[in-house]
């Protein structure tokens, strides 16, 4: 019994000495190998009588634990040891700079986005139509008649004439899609018409190519409360904030009656916040479609009405997201991009709000 | 449309205050555009008198006045030639800003030449109220010390700018704007009618229209014996608030009344003219008008002329020859009807812009002709004296506007605004339409308000005089009634069973943003481009281009977005900003039809190396093919699927660019380098890489339905093996990979390419190119001999295109 004790300390001495895994396996031979000093002495069992064996046996087998428990304690300190080691050497600085390219989206498409949204919670779908039209779809259904003094109001651009004399025009405004929708769809029309119009017009307000929306209600019973409750609630949910709002009458070819709206604002500093304050602001053309503009397509305004209205989506990306100047919107510079465009990984939504 | 408070006014009986006013205006649809009251520029100048006025003991052209003023007794050195004693005179006190000289007087008196002076009297020109600066204005001795300058000479009345509506000629006049703010509730309309002059002696000038369309009635009549001098104070103060020059009395009274009735005129002088003055067309002839520059009369233009000449040019501006002078003493007064049309086409083709224009391109009111030559000859008579001929008229006035049979529900239908009957008769009323009631109602409609035609205008009326703001708002509600069937048209939505949006408003939502992802930023440029730049790009037909461009980098349709990104881009560099990467979805011009817009979506990157740690790079034909392949994916096409092919555009470059088809008459995009020859014609600096892709050319998803299917996963493990095959330099790898992949559909799941190798070990003029092969077993695990016998099938379909395999 006492051989075992020696055996004990002198394997459990070499164990804790041993400073790496090749040594430590060299040990474990040594004690625990088939040919090693602790399994030798279990050969002798065999030998013994069984008095002998019943004390022996269970002795040289708990040392045989003792032993492969050490063996695998210190094991387990070495490999922690070996991985620090070899972390030690494995480093990086974190501090460099990763590549990350993405790119934005442009407001005016963000926002024209935010608008389709918003009145698809309405009913609306979205319907487009060309930018170079001919005189009836941008004019005259839309009860402009030839020398109409509001032709006079839009500095229209015009293509050279074809070998017939005839000009077509780049629209105007995105109004002849409703004419386009009227003429090839029976009612109930929900609709808006986001594009890009013309006209011939430059300056810090004015560019010669901007975008409306374009809206189209058609049916038997809409009104112009109607009319006045949609693009309420449009214009609260687009700022995103109580917005208050004035209508009153103006005039327009195509509607009739016709109205504008004003939307409540304050200017602190640069900023021009909308929804309160003590200033009105023009936003948008409204109105019932004229009885002649049904007519024009085919639609009897005894039978069926409407409202249409329009505005302007440039001006609405900059008085919400504060874009001072307009002309900065079509030139493609890229630090503009930058600070005014959007995530591609933004989806505006009612859920989730629109930007 | 200018009007002041005070002339106002006198056709509105009214304790209104201005802002009242305004906001009454803009609740009617009289959009006011600004108000501004001179009295406020003119706050701090008051009536003074003059003491005493001595000469300055050190200067010969100055005298030391002693002025009573509101702020007690004051001493003024003043230059002023025509200063004196007991004089009334404005006073300007210390500190007080000078708006003719745009400086503010010190605030503490100031000696001149030793002697103090302590404020200033002033001259018209320094307070902008005229042109005389001889010396200091020599006020009516009635104005009692002390008063305001602005109250004293009535200058204390807001002038009020609004926006006239095309459809509103009547408010080019005061008098018709009151009436509408007085049917509003804002006050009583209160003009006096027209007092008729009876004539004394015959006309003397015979008159006729030989053209009954242009100018459908021509009356006037003769006042001789009349003295045109100044018209009086009021007179020019009123036209002067309003921005008009007073002219003399008779040119005076022609304005005022254009301005009160928005009823022009013209007076000739009688000696001048000789023969009968006919309204008829022109015939080429030349004439001066009143701005002093020739025009001639072309054969659409209706003018005015006797038997000698051309007189003016009817309802735009007469001429110099038979104008009124200050030694006139007997005048023709002229009102007439002339057509807007023409009158609008004579303005535009002359040139010339006049309030007469302004007014009857418009239409003016066909029921005032006699009443406005009538006012005129009454103002005359009062202004200059004289006597008045009876009045002639040739042709005959327009008809009355056609009644408007009404249904009066027809309001309450379109606007929701639930008026009694007796409220809508009423406002109608008040705006000078008659109405007889009954089951529908016939409403007669006033001469100047040829606006009205149907139910609706009379319902804008109404709407408009009750006020729009106080109409009741309601959400729209649900849409219930659309059908089915009509689902896949835009406006006919079915409760959301499918999406508002378009299939293709969907695909471009997606494609712009993996684009975005992919590091570009979307641009919104032109719809036109230079037409060079248009010619470099395959466009520039002279069916797309601008008749009236606004200049000529932006002159004619464009047939590709990339035009103004190359331009952007190539400002950007220029500023110090390489390496733009840009683009845009937006449409792109083939024809002028309407099917001859495609929408396109195209992007560029300019070749310029970004210096990173992890190694320098710079995009090539290669990254804007990743680009447009990463759009295409997000747009949900088989980008595996797809053929490669040369572009066709002669703006590529020809060996490093290719098209991505479904097939020859399919294409869904181009990309690659864009060829330098075109670039240098754009002064673009440097290589451009670019993509284009036509959206609408991805077919439509075949499937229908959201389900994606049981996904079944093979239990068994794939097998790769590698082949290395060497092919001529010139062979598309996507030839091979092709080959390759078809030689077991079943067992082939994915060819990949790992690598491209020419040098040592591969002839020049070919290369190596190495697959890696995935073999996905469906049934049971492969065995060698079938492992090998795919093999065999590879190297053979790849050897029928020319590859052979690595040995």
């Amino acid at each position: 019994m006492a051989d075992l004790e020696t055996l004990k300390t002198k394997y459990a001495g070499e164990i804790a000495a041993a400073d790496n895994l090749g040594g430590l396996d060299a040990v474990r031979v040594a004690a625990l190998g088939k040919k090693g000093e602790v399994s030798l002495q279990m050969r002798t069992l065999g030998q013994m009588s069984a008095d002998e064996k019943k004390v022996m046996g269970p002795a040289l087998n708990s040392l045989k634990n003792e032993l492969a428990a050490l063996v695998e304690a210190r094991k387990t300190v070495l490999e922690g040891a070996a991985l620090n080691a070899a972390l030690a050497s494995e480093t990086l600085d974190m501090s460099l700079p990763v590549r990350a390219d993405t790119g934005t989206l442009h407001p005016v498409m963000q926002v024209m986005e935010e608008m389709a949204v918003i009145f698809a919670d309405q009913g609306f779908a979205v319907a487009e139509g060309p930018d170079i039209e001919d005189d009836f779809h941008n004019f005259t259904a839309l009860n402009f008649p030839p020398g109409h003094p509001a032709r006079d109001m839009h500095d229209t651009f015009f293509l050279k004439p074809d070998a017939d004399g005839n000009k077509m025009v780049l629209r105007t405004h995105t109004s002849p899609v409703q004419i386009r929708t009227m003429m090839s769809q029976k009612p109930p029309i929900r609709i808006i018409i986001p594009g890009r119009t013309y006209r011939c017009d430059s300056d810090q307000t004015h560019t010669p190519m901007f975008h409306q929306v374009e809206g189209l209600v058609i049916d038997k019973t809409t009104h112009m409360g109607h009319l006045k409750g949609c693009l309420m609630d449009f214009m609260s949910a687009f700022f995103e904030t109580d917005v208050e709002t004035r209508f009153r009458p103006h005039h327009f070819p195509f509607t009739e009656p016709s109205a504008e709206m004003d939307v409540r604002y304050e200017r602190v500093g640069d900023e021009i916040r909308i929804g309160q304050g003590d200033k009105w602001m023009e936003i948008l053309g409204c109105g019932m479609v004229h009885p002649n503009v049904l007519k024009n397509c085919g639609l009897d305004p005894d039978e069926y009405q409407g409202f249409a209205f329009g505005m302007g989506v440039d001006r609405l990306a900059m008085l919400k997201y504060g874009m001072p100047d307009l002309r900065d919107m079509f030139a493609g510079d890229g630090r503009w991009l930058e600070h005014y465009g959007f995530s591609p990984l933004l989806q505006a939504n009612l859920a989730t709000g629109l930007s | 449309m200018k009007f002041t408070l005070s002339w106002l006014k006198e056709h509105l009986k009214t304790d209104a205050s201005t802002s009242e006013v305004v906001e009454a205006m803009t609740l009617a649809g009289l959009e006011v555009e600004g108000v501004e009251n001179p009295a406020e520029k003119l706050s701090a100048f008051s009536i003074a008198k003059v003491v005493s006025a001595e000469k300055h003991p050190d200067a010969d052209r100055l005298k030391v006045c002693q002025v009573e003023t509101r702020d007690g007794l004051k001493q003024i050195v003043c230059g002023a030639p025509n200063a004196r004693a007991g004089m009334t005179v404005a006073f300007a006190p210390l500190g007080a800003f000078i708006p003719g000289l745009d400086f503010s007087l010190d605030k503490k008196p100031r000696k001149i030449r030793g002697v103090e002076s302590s404020g200033m009297m002033c001259s018209s020109k320094e307070l902008e109220m005229g042109d005389d600066h001889d010396g200091i204005m020599d006020l009516d001795d009635s104005f009692e010390m002390g008063m305001s300058l602005a109250d004293a000479l009535g200058l204390n009345d807001p002038v009020i700018d609004f926006e006239v509506t095309p459809n509103r000629p009547d408010w080019l006049g005061v008098d018709n704007i009151a009436r509408d703010l007085s049917a509003t509730g804002l006050g009583t309309w209160v003009t006096p009618a027209v007092k008729p002059v009876k004539g004394s002696f015959p006309c003397p000038v015979t008159i006729e229209t030989d053209a009954p369309d242009a100018c459908p009635v021509f009356a006037g009549r003769v006042i001789r014996g009349i003295k045109n001098g100044p018209s009086p104070e009021w007179l020019q103060t009123r036209l002067k608030a309003i921005g008009l020059r007073p002219i003399s009395a008779l040119v005076d009274i022609t304005n005022l009344i254009s301005y009160d009735r928005a009823r022009p005129l013209h007076v000739y002088d009688v000696t001048k003219l000789s023969g009968t003055i006919r309204a008829r067309l022109g015939n080429g002839e030349t004439f001066e008008a009143l701005d002093d520059k020739q025009y001639t009369c072309s054969t659409d233009m209706c003018v005015i002329a006797d038997d000698a000449r051309v007189l003016g040019l009817g309802g735009v501006m007469g001429g110099t020859y038979s104008g009124v002078t200050a030694d006139t003493t007997d005048v023709f007064i002229e009102s007439a009807y002339f057509d807007p049309m023409r009158t609008r086409r004579t303005g535009r083709a002359t040139g010339i812009t006049s309030d007469a224009k302004y007014r009857f391109e418009r239409g003016v009111d066909t029921g005032f002709v006699l009443g406005g030559l009538e006012m005129a000859t009454g103002l005359v008579l009062d202004l200059c004296g004289g006597e008045a001929s009876d009045v002639c008229v040739a042709g005959e006035v327009p008809a009355a506007p056609a009644p408007i049979e009404f249904d009066p529900a027809l309001n309450k239908r379109l606007t929701g605004f639930d008026l009694s009957d007796k409220d809508m008769i009423k406002t109608l009323e008040d705006l000078g339409f008659g109405v007889k009631t009954g089951e529908t109602w016939m409403v007669t409609v006033p001469s100047h308000r040829r606006d009205c035609t149907m139910g609706a205008d009379l319902v804008e009326e109404i709407a408009r005089i009750h006020g729009l703001h106080n109409m009741v708002a309601e959400s729209l509600p649900v849409l219930q009634e659309a059908k089915r069937e009509q689902s896949d048209r835009p406006g006919n939505n079915n409760a959301r069973r499918e999406p508002l949006a378009t299939d293709l408003q969907n695909k471009n939502r997606r494609a712009r943003r993996a684009l975005a992802g992919q590091g570009l930023s979307e641009a919104v440029t032109w719809s036109f481009v230079a037409q060079a730049h248009a010619e470099l790009f395959g466009g520039g037909d002279v069916s797309l281009q601008l008749d009236n461009p606004i200049s000529p980098e932006l002159s004619t349709m464009r047939p590709t977005a990339l035009i103004h990104l190359l331009l952007a881009g190539q400002r950007s560099a220029d500023k110090g900003y390489p390496g733009a990467a840009l683009f845009e979805a937006g449409p792109t011009y083939q024809t002028p039809k309407p099917d001859g817009q495609s929408p396109t979506i195209a992007g560029m990157r300019r070749v310029e190396t970004v210096r990173h740690w992890q190694g320098n790079s710079a995009p090539d034909a290669l990254s804007a093919k990743a680009d447009a392949v990463s759009a295409l994916k997000a747009m949900g096409a088989k980008v595996d699927n797809l053929q490669i092919a040369q572009p066709s555009g002669s703006y590529w470059h020809p060996g490093r660019s290719g098209r991505l088809q479904m097939g020859p008459k399919n294409i869904l995009a181009d990309f690659g380098e864009l060829h330098p020859a075109v670039l240098k014609a754009m002064g673009i600096e440097g290589r451009v890489c670019a993509f284009e892709i036509w959206p609408g050319n991805i077919p439509p998803a075949r499937k229908k339905g959201k389900s994606k299917g049981a996904l079944v996963l093979s239990d068994l493990m794939p097998v790769h093996r590698d082949f290395a095959f060497i092919v001529p330099e010139a062979t598309p790898a996507d030839k091979l990979i092709r080959a390759v992949k078809g030689a077991d559909k079943a067992l082939i799941s994915d060819v990949t390419l790992f690598d491209v190798y020419q040098g040592k070990g591969v002839e020049p003029g070919y290369k190596s190119l190495a697959l890696d092969v995935t073999l996905s077993p469906k049934a049971e695990t492969l065995t060698d001999k079938d492992i090998e016998s795919v093999s065999t099938k590879i190297i053979a379909q790849a050897g029928k295109m020319g590859a052979v395999l690595r040995g």
